[in-house]
């Protein structure tokens, strides 16, 4: 009972979907595709949380060269739920199902998703699973390391494969689900006048992405079954013992996990079109190839996945060909970094909090793909392969790419999502800490790798101390950097200024709307007349 | 002032919008199920080449007749669903209730043989695992034949028994009239879904019971 159920008593409040209805069970029976993607944003937040502290606990191991927080089997433990937790249960869902599910439809101009009874079931499969997955890990935790590798997952080790492995199978319909959504929705729900080469590129990636998850992600969830089933009833699936080809597991695995790459960076490419165009206050440079090229890596990622083989036993001239596609699937993103980097030239460029962090993906996002590109080469992969060479460029990726731009995403339309601005100066000092912080964590270990440190062991010589405690110190940093935007953001949700509905002065249906918007989203269905971010010309 | 009914009004503008939406969305489920039955396929075909003898030895070993039977009976089944798609068009709601009835009377036959084959494996210590020990002394190849055998048609018969549920709820909402020319999306979909379970079959037949 509130008041606006008492006769005669005149309501001051602008209804909008945060306070139309405060209720719990008006939370988890929601089909508004904006409180979905709240609930998805308190989800993986957790989660993150979670796997931080795991690495947390390894970089700290990884101070002396000695094993003397944890032994070995606690440490292949603990980089297994980073592993996992921070693959399936945040990045793939971090900017797809949160800012993805509260924008989408906004920038369409519709009214949701297409289906937002299935968008609502998603969120509870995902849920599933991740609580089996938490099972997983109070009850002793898994030590195959995210990849599930076989015969060691399907017959030797002792960990909670099972429930791990099947968390990972059930969160990966939610990710389905999400996919095919976004993908009906993009087709189908487009305002009037809102024509394919009209649509903002953040729609383009999330389209990109959403054929990835659904074409890529069916693969993983048969292969994890027959891991079940064969740690289950004995029977060599993927066992050399019995007859099996652990080959075919790394086959099945990586041709899910490839693109899932690409799920965890395409879409941090397109906030990241959104926030040059915004904040440069030009039209992104190129704009159709920017947009086609989403869907080139999209298709070029799913022919790539031989790459994370090239020292098993696969055949040479499979490896050259791998070689040389993965090669190929650069080219794509080196356009895209090249027309960001020429649609800031001659822009009116605003140092707002959300730009340094499209600032700092730039930067990280290059030198993560061009280390890429040493691991694609042939020779240079045997010596590099399994070392930290490896993790400092994956991570330059998902975490100084993807990160970087959901974060960036999120300081971008916090605004828009919860009516409210956030203390800028903090803001910026959040993204410049997180930025060094990155840097001083991950760069020292290009190095370590190119040395020969292998990665997933507790100890390690004694010469390579310096470099780790520097790693370290920057996780440490890092780590601040992280925790600030709690602060802050949580601070502005009570203290902040009303926002109005377009705090950046940015083109877009979604900011045409009131902060936070009605549960309806448009008041009047907009009819789309002009091209995605039509900026005033002549303002340098 | 009370605030407007809690319920997300639906996002489409009209119902030919909405038939759009659906449709495409069963399709993309249906890429989403033909890559989930495709990790199956391409292990089949990995092992097939590196061990030919024993797949050929473990399809003798599977009863050829239920298979083309179950075949048939599937095949006859998809027609049924067919001809209850156009009867919901041309509103012969008798037809429509007799075709749901028929396509779900065949398929369930369909699953009444699927299991008496799979008793007749366990009969004959085929099914995988500690006991699987079939006649002439067994071979570790030969089980992994076995266990795609079963990972194959036992994923595939989940999928019938989903089916067969919607079916029946569909000849449910037929029996009371709720069916008709004006919303023909849920017969269609169940449709295109049945049809594509028929296909998987369709392959899975050739591949398991005739390549010898």
């Amino acid at each position: 009972m509130n008041a606006d159920d008492i006769p005669g008593s005149v309501d001051t409040r602008v209804l909008n979907y945060l306070n139309r209805d405060y209720s719990l069970r008006s939370w988890l029976s929601t089909r508004d595709h904006k409180r979905i993607a709240l609930l998805y944003l308190a989800t993986i937040t957790f989660f993150f949380a979670i796997a931080a502290v795991a690495a947390a606990l390894m970089r700290i191991e990884l101070l002396t060269p000695q094993g003397d927080l944890v032994v070995s089997d606690i440490y292949n433990r603990l980089f297994t739920l980073h592993g996992v937790l921070m693959v399936w249960f945040f990045l793939i869902p971090s900017i797809p199902a949160v800012l993805g599910n509260f924008v989408l439809p906004l920038m369409l101009g519709a009214r949701d998703v297409a289906f937002p009874r299935l968008n609502l079931a998603s969120w509870y499969i995902f849920v599933a699973g991740a609580l089996l997955a938490l099972y997983a890990i109070v009850a002793g935790g898994v030590d195959t390391g995210w990849t599930f590798y076989t015969p060691y997952s399907s017959t030797y080790s002792n960990g909670n494969v099972m429930a791990m492995a099947g968390g990972v199978f059930i969160a990966g319909f939610s990710s389905i689900a999400t996919g095919l959504n976004f993908i009906v929705t993009i087709h189908q729900l487009r305002a009037p006048g809102l024509t394919w080469f009209r649509l903002p590129l953040f729609v383009w990636s999330l389209y990109a992405t959403s054929l990835i998850l659904v074409l890529a992600t069916p693969v993983l969830a048969i292969t994890l079954l027959l891991i079940m089933l064969e740690r289950f009833l004995g029977v060599g699936v993927f066992d050399p013992k019995l007859g099996g080809d652990p080959l075919l597991f790394q086959h099945l695995f990586w041709f899910y996990s490839h693109p899932a790459v690409y799920i965890m960076i395409l879409p941090g490419m397109g906030v990241v079109s959104e926030l040059i165009a915004c904040f440069a206050r030009k039209r992104i440079f190129g704009y159709r190839v920017v947009a086609i090229a989403s869907l080139a890596i999209a298709i070029l990622g799913f022919l790539v996945w031989g790459h994370h083989m090239f020292v098993s036993s696969q055949s040479v001239y499979a490896g050259v060909v791998f070689s040389l596609l993965s090669f190929l699937v650069s080219v794509p993103s080196a356009i895209k970094v090249f027309n960001w980097t020429a649609t800031l030239h001659r822009g009116s460029i605003r140092f707002d909090a959300p730009f340094l962090y499209a600032l700092g993906f730039l930067a990280l996002f290059t030198i993560g793909g061009l280390t890429g590109l040493f691991l694609a080469t042939l020779a240079v992969d045997v010596h590099l392969h399994d070392t930290y060479f490896v993790i400092a460029h994956f991570h330059y990726i998902m975490v100084g790419g993807m990160v970087m731009a959901y974060m960036g995403g999120l300081h971008y339309w916090w605004p828009k999502i919860t009516g409210r601005i956030y203390h800028d100066w903090a803001a910026r000092v959040a993204a410049v800490t997180i930025f060094c912080g990155f840097n001083l964590t991950f760069f020292p270990q290009f190095i370590l790798g190119y040395l020969g440190m292998p990665r997933r062991f507790h100890i390690y010589p004694p010469e390579f101390q310096a470099l780790n405690v520097i790693s370290t110190i920057g996780a440490g940093i890092l780590g601040i950097g992280y925790l600030l935007p709690l602060i802050y953001l949580g601070w502005s949700l009570f203290r902040g200024a009303k926002a109005g509905a377009n705090p950046w002065g940015a083109t877009g249906l979604e900011w045409t709307t009131p902060s936070p918007p009605p549960e309806h989203n448009f008041d009047v269905t907009p009819v789309v007349t002009t091209e995605a971010y039509n900026y005033p010309e002549g303002t340098e | 002032m009370k605030a407007e009914g809690t319920r997300v009004e639906s996002p489409y503008v009209d119902a030919a919008q909405r038939a759009l939406a659906q449709q495409l969305g069963m399709w993309a489920f249906i890429a989403t199920e033909v890559l989930l039955f495709g990790g199956l396929f391409i292990a089949y075909a990995v092992y097939r080449v590196h061990y030919p003898d024993a797949f050929a030895d473990g399809s003798r070993r599977l009863d050829f007749w239920i298979g083309t039977i179950n075949t048939a009976v599937l095949l006859a089944s998809s027609l049924a669903m067919a001809i209850a798609d156009i009867a919901v068009r041309r509103d012969r709601r008798r037809l429509l209730s007799g075709c749901l009835a028929m396509t779900w009377l065949l398929g369930a036959l369909f699953l009444v043989l699927k299991g008496y084959e799979y008793h007749q494996k366990f009969v004959e210590h085929l099914i995988p695992g500690p006991h699987f020990a079939p006649a002439g002394g067994p071979a570790a190849p030969e089980q992994l034949f076995f266990v795609l055998y079963f990972a194959m048609t036992g994923l595939h018969a989940v999928h019938m028994v989903i089916g067969l549920g919607v079916i029946a709820w569909l000849f449910v909402l037929s029996r009371r009239g709720r069916l008709g020319p004006a919303s023909p999306g849920r017969v269609e979909l169940a449709g295109l879904y049945w049809h594509f379970v028929d296909c998987v079959w369709v392959f899975l037949y050739p591949l398991l019971y005739l390549i010898r």
